[in-house]
C-alpha cells in the first residue's frame, strides 16, 4: 500500500484515495462544505485547502486532490490557516448574519466552522446581496441569501434521488440554486438536502421554526413508514416528537431517508385515540379502561372459538402480535391473519417472503426482475440503490407491472400474470445469462386470487434461471409492512381450517372481530362486535363496538423485523398519550379477564417467550444469512389467469392511519395526484 | 479607687446622657437618609433589574424572534418558548412564559437577546397576592413592554456609552 506523510506522521492507504481522505485516516479534521462521503465530488467551496508536497507552493483543494505515494501533507502549517481564514472570509461576505432567526442554528456547519478556522472580525463593509426564495414543494423551505454555492444538494437530486429538478444557473456572484421553473421537487427523498445543506439555506418546511437543535432529546429508534426498517433517531420535547432524522445504517438506508419517515411525525399528535371507548345504542361513550376490556372479555367468552378471529395491522411491533396470537390461539382460535391485503405469503421455509440477498447485496445482482412492485413508492431508499446499481453500471432490470418512473431505465415486459405466464424470451435470456440474477417481487403480485399461483410461477422461474444457489440468494420479497415479515415468522396466518382476513370480514363470518391496529382493510361490512385497539382515529376505529387506546411506534419499545428479514429493536421515544397502554399490556390485561392469563407480566418476559417459539427473533440487528431452498415448492400451481400487476402502494403518504393524520402527508398527497401547474405553462 | 470617684462623679454630671442628646440634635439638623417611599424614591441605576418586559418596534411589531437564546441561557430555565412561523412568514413566539417565582433576575437573559426584546425593565413593585399571578405569558410581557417602554429606552440610551 502506498504512504503519505501527515504532519509528519506516516500513513497508509489506499490507492485512489483523495488527499481529504488520507488526512482524515490520519486523524486530522479538514473542514469542509461541498465535500460528502456519498455525492460525486465537486471541489468548489475550497475550504478543504491543505498545503502538499511535492507540489505547487500554493494550497490545494485536499478533497478533489488524489493522494500518490510518499507524498506530504501539512494541515496546520501558516499558509494552511490564513488559506482557510481567507476562504471563511470570502464565503461570510455574501452570508447574512441572521443565525437568531435561521433554524440551522446550533447545527450548523458554517457557524462551527467559522469558529474554529474563520477570522475574528469581518472586513467587508458594503452591501450583501441578497437573493430571492424558491419554491422548492412542501418539504424544502428556502432562504436562498443564506447559500454558499457547494451544490450539494444539487448532486444529491440529480444523482442518488435521480430527478433532475434542481440545478445551479448564473456564474460569479449572481450564480442561484433554483428549481428552474419554481416547481416542487418531485422526488420521495427531497427532505435529506435539508440535512446535506451545510448552512441554513434549505431547511426542514414542516418544522420550520419549531425547535432549536440544543432543546431536544434524541432516541435511537427503527421506522416503520415502510418495510426497510431505516433506522431513525427521534428528536423530542417534553411529550412531542418534534423531528426525525436518519441514523447511519450501511446495509439499510445509508444515510438517508425518504420523505414520509421524516415529515410523517405531525401525524403523531392528531387524530390520536386517548381513551377507551365503548359503543352504547350506535354511540360512542367515554369508557374506564376496567369497562372496556370487561365488554371485550364479556363478548370474547360469550362467542364460540370458532367465531372469533384478529386480523393484526401494518404498523404493529412483534410483542403485540405475539401477544395477540397467543391469546387468540389460547382461545382456540384459528382466525388470525396479518397480511390485510391477502398476499400468498407466510408458508413454507422462511426464505420464501424474506429479501433474501439483502438491500446491500442487491447492488451486486447483475440482473433484475421486478414483478408487482413500484420500489419508488414502495421503498424509496431501495430503490436509491437499484438506482446506484444502475449508475455503477453491469446491471439488467426487467419489470413486469406498472409502467413507473423509477429514476433509471428499465426493460418493461408486461402488465402482468400474462407476461408471466408466458414470460419473452428476451427476459429468460437477460435472467438465465446473469451470474447473479434477482427477482423482486411485490405485494402487488402476490395478494388477491391468484396470488399463490403467480408466487409458484415466479419460484419456477426463480429455479430454472438459477436465483437460488449456494452461494446467492436472490429470490426477494418486498413488503411495504414494516410489521409483515414478524407477523409471518411468527405464524400469524390463519391455522389450518382458519379464515383469512377477506374472509373474516364478510358478514355473518364471525361473532367478535379483533382488530389490531389493522385499518387497510374496510371492517364495515363486517357485523360482528369489532373491537379496535390503535392509536389513531382511522378506518379501523370507524364504527367499533369498542375501542382501546394503543401506542404508535414512537411510544412503545418493539421488536420489527424488515423485508429483509433483519430484526431491530424500536425504543420507547415519549409515552403514550392519555390514557393510552402499550398495545403489549392491553392484550395482557385482557387475557386475564377471559380466563387464559398469559404466561409473561413484563415485556422481557414476553420477548423471552417471543424468542424462545421462534428463535429468528433473538438475532437482533443480523442480517440473515441466506439459506439454499427450493423456490419452485413456494406457493400453489395453478392458472395465472390475467391480471394486471399494480403497486398495492396506491399512494404513498397516504397508505397508513399516522400518515392519513399528518397535515403534511396530506399536502405532499395532493402534490402527487395534481403536480402544481409550472410557470411555463 | 480613684476610678471609681470618677467613674461616680461622671455619672452624676449625666455626661453620657448629654453626649447622646448631642448626638441626636446634631442629625437631626442634617438631611434624612430614608425616604418617604412610596412617595419618595431612591435613585435608581439604569441597569436596574426589575420586572421583564417584551419590547416593539416603534412601529408596534414585536421585537422578540422568537431564536431562544433567552430561553438557553437562563440559568433558573423559568422562559419556556414555543414558536412557528406566523401567517406572514416570519419567525415568531406563540408563546412566551416566564415564571417570576423561578426567575433569580439574573439579567442574562436580556444579555443574550439579539434584539433588545427582552428587557428587564425598572419596575420592582409587582407583587402580587397569589403564586400563580406570577407566572407571566407574553401577552402580560407585551403589555410591560407597551408601560414601560419610555423608561427602559432612556436607561438602554444611558447605559449604552458602557456596553
Amino acid at each position: 500500500m502506498p504512504v503519505a506523510k501527515v504532519n509528519g506522521v506516516e500513513v497508509e492507504f489506499e490507492p485512489g484515495m483523495t488527499v481529504l481522505q488520507v488526512a482524515e485516516r490520519a486523524g486530522q479534521e479538514i473542514p469542509r462544505f461541498c465535500y460528502h462521503e456519498r455525492l460525486s465530488i465537486a471541489g468548489n467551496c475550497r475550504m478543504c485547502l491543505v498545503e502538499v508536497k511535492p507540489g505547487p507552493p500554493k494550497p490545494q483543494a485536499s478533497c478533489a486532490l488524489p493522494a500518490a505515494d510518499g507524498q506530504e501533507i501539512f494541515t496546520d502549517t501558516p499558509m494552511v490557516k490564513k488559506a482557510r481564514e481567507g476562504v471563511m472570509e470570502f464565503l461570510l461576505i455574501n452570508h447574512p448574519l441572521d443565525c437568531p432567526i435561521c433554524d440551522q442554528g446550533g447545527e450548523c456547519d458554517l457557524q462551527d466552522q467559522s469558529m474554529a478556522y474563520g477570522r475574528d472580525g469581518s472586513r467587508y463593509a458594503e452591501n450583501k446581496r441578497a437573493v430571492e426564495e424558491k419554491n422548492m414543494g412542501p418539504t424544502i423551505k428556502t432562504f436562498m441569501t443564506r447559500c454558499i454555492q457547494c451544490t450539494r444538494c444539487v448532486r444529491f437530486i440529480t444523482e442518488v434521488a435521480g430527478v433532475p429538478d434542481i440545478g445551479m444557473i448564473s456564474r460569479g456572484e449572481d450564480a442561484e440554486i433554483t428549481t428552474y421553473l419554481e416547481k416542487s421537487v418531485a422526488s420521495e427523498l427531497s427532505g435529506n438536502v435539508n440535512d446535506l445543506c451545510p448552512v441554513g439555506a434549505l431547511t426542514h418546511r414542516p418544522w420550520q421554526y419549531h425547535y432549536r437543535p440544543w432543546e431536544l432529546k434524541k432516541t435511537e429508534t427503527i421506522d416503520v413508514m415502510d418495510g426497510l426498517g431505516s433506522n431513525i433517531r427521534a428528536d423530542y420535547r417534553g411529550s412531542e416528537v418534534m423531528r426525525v432524522l436518519p441514523r447511519v445504517n450501511e446495509g439499510i438506508n445509508e444515510e438517508w431517508l425518504s420523505d414520509k419517515s421524516r415529515y410523517v411525525v405531525d401525524g403523531l399528535t392528531a387524530r390520536r385515540l386517548d381513551r377507551p371507548w365503548i359503543r352504547e345504542n350506535g354511540k360512542l361513550r367515554a369508557a374506564t379502561w376496567n369497562e372496556a376490556l370487561d365488554a371485550v372479555a364479556a363478548n370474547l367468552k360469550a362467542a364460540s372459538a370458532d367465531r372469533i378471529g384478529v386480523i393484526a395491522g401494518d404498523l404493529q411491533d412483534a410483542e403485540s402480535m405475539k401477544a395477540t396470537l397467543d391469546l387468540f390461539r389460547a382461545l382456540g382460535s384459528k382466525n388470525t391473519d396479518c397480511r390485510q391485503d391477502g398476499t400468498a405469503l407466510g408458508y413454507g421455509p422462511r426464505e420464501g417472503w424474506l429479501f433474501n440477498s439483502g438491500l446491500e447485496g442487491i447492488e451486486k445482482a447483475d440482473a433484475i426482475l421486478i414483478v408487482g412492485a413500484n420500489p419508488r413508492v414502495e421503498a424509496p431508499l431501495l430503490n436509491a440503490r437499484l438506482r446506484k446499481s444502475w449508475i455503477k453500471g453491469g446491471v439488467e432490470i426487467g419489470v413486469i407491472g406498472e409502467q413507473a418512473d423509477l429514476t433509471f431505465d428499465y426493460a418493461y415486459l408486461g402488465a402482468g400474470s400474462k407476461t408471466l405466464a408466458k414470460l419473452p424470451k428476451s427476459a429468460m435470456d437477460f435472467l438465465a445469462k446473469a451470474e447473479r440474477p434477482a427477482i423482486i417481487v411485490g405485494s402487488g403480485a402476490l395478494n388477491g386470487e391468484g396470488g399463490a399461483a403467480v408466487l409458484n410461477a415466479l419460484g419456477a422461474l426463480a429455479k430454472k434461471v438459477g436465483v437460488v444457489t449456494d452461494s446467492w440468494n436472490g429470490f426477494n420479497v418486498l413488503h411495504h409492512a414494516a410489521a409483515r415479515v414478524a407477523g409471518l415468522d411468527m405464524g400469524f396466518v390463519p391455522a389450518e381450517g382458519g379464515l383469512t382476513a377477506a374472509e373474516m370480514l364478510k358478514p355473518g363470518a364471525l361473532d367478535v372481530l379483533f382488530l389490531l391496529g389493522a385499518d387497510e382493510v374496510d371492517p364495515t361490512g363486517s357485523n360482528a362486535f369489532r373491537v379496535y385497539l390503535g392509536s389513531h382515529g382511522d378506518r379501523g376505529a370507524h364504527g367499533a363496538d369498542v375501542i382501546l387506546p394503543g401506542a404508535a411506534y414512537t411510544e412503545k419499545s418493539g421488536l420489527y423485523v424488515n423485508t429483509e428479514g433483519r430484526v431491530q429493536m424500536a425504543e420507547r421515544v415519549v409515552f403514550p398519550k392519555g390514557e393510552a397502554k402499550e398495545d403489549w399490556a392491553i392484550i395482557r390485561a385482557l387475557s386475564a379477564r377471559v380466563d387464559q392469563t398469559l404466561p409473561y407480566d413484563t415485556l422481557d418476559q414476553l420477548r423471552a417467550k417471543l424468542m424462545a417459539d421462534h428463535p429468528t427473533f433473538g438475532r437482533i440487528d443480523y442480517l440473515p444469512t441466506p439459506a439454499a431452498f427450493d423456490p419452485s415448492k413456494l406457493g400453489v400451481k395453478g392458472d395465472l389467469g390475467d391480471r394486471a400487476f399494480t403497486s398495492i402502494v396506491a399512494d404513498p403518504y397516504l397508505s397508513n392511519p399516522i400518515a392519513r393524520a399528518s397535515a403534511t402527508m396530506a399536502e405532499l398527497s395532493a402534490l402527487r395526484i395534481a403536480p402544481v401547474a409550472m410557470a411555463a405553462e | 479607687m480613684f476610678t471609681r470617684i470618677a467613674q461616680a462623679a461622671k455619672g452624676a454630671m449625666m455626661l453620657d446622657a448629654i453626649g447622646a442628646i448631642g448626638l441626636t440634635l446634631k442629625y437631626m439638623a442634617r438631611p434624612k437618609a430614608t425616604v418617604n417611599y412610596p412617595f419618595e424614591r431612591n435613585p435608581q441605576s439604569p441597569r436596574f433589574r426589575g420586572e421583564h418586559a417584551l419590547r416593539r418596534y416603534p412601529n408596534g411589531e414585536e421585537r422578540c424572534i422568537a431564536c431562544k437564546l433567552c430561553e438557553a441561557i437562563c440559568p433558573a430555565q423559568a422562559i419556556t418558548i414555543e414558536a412557528e412561523p406566523r401567517a406572514d412568514g416570519s419567525r415568531r413566539t406563540t408563546r412566551y412564559d416566564i415564571d417570576m417565582v423561578k426567575c433569580i433576575y439574573c439579567g442574562l437573559c436580556q444579555e443574550a437577546c439579539p434584539v433588545d426584546a427582552i428587557v428587564e425593565g425598572p419596575n420592582s413593585e409587582f407583587t402580587v397576592e397569589t403564586r400563580e399571578e406570577l407566572l407571566y405569558d407574553k401577552a402580560r410581557l407585551l403589555d410591560n413592554g407597551d408601560r414601560w417602554e419610555r423608561h427602559i429606552a432612556k436607561n438602554l440610551e444611558l447605559d449604552a456609552p458602557y456596553r
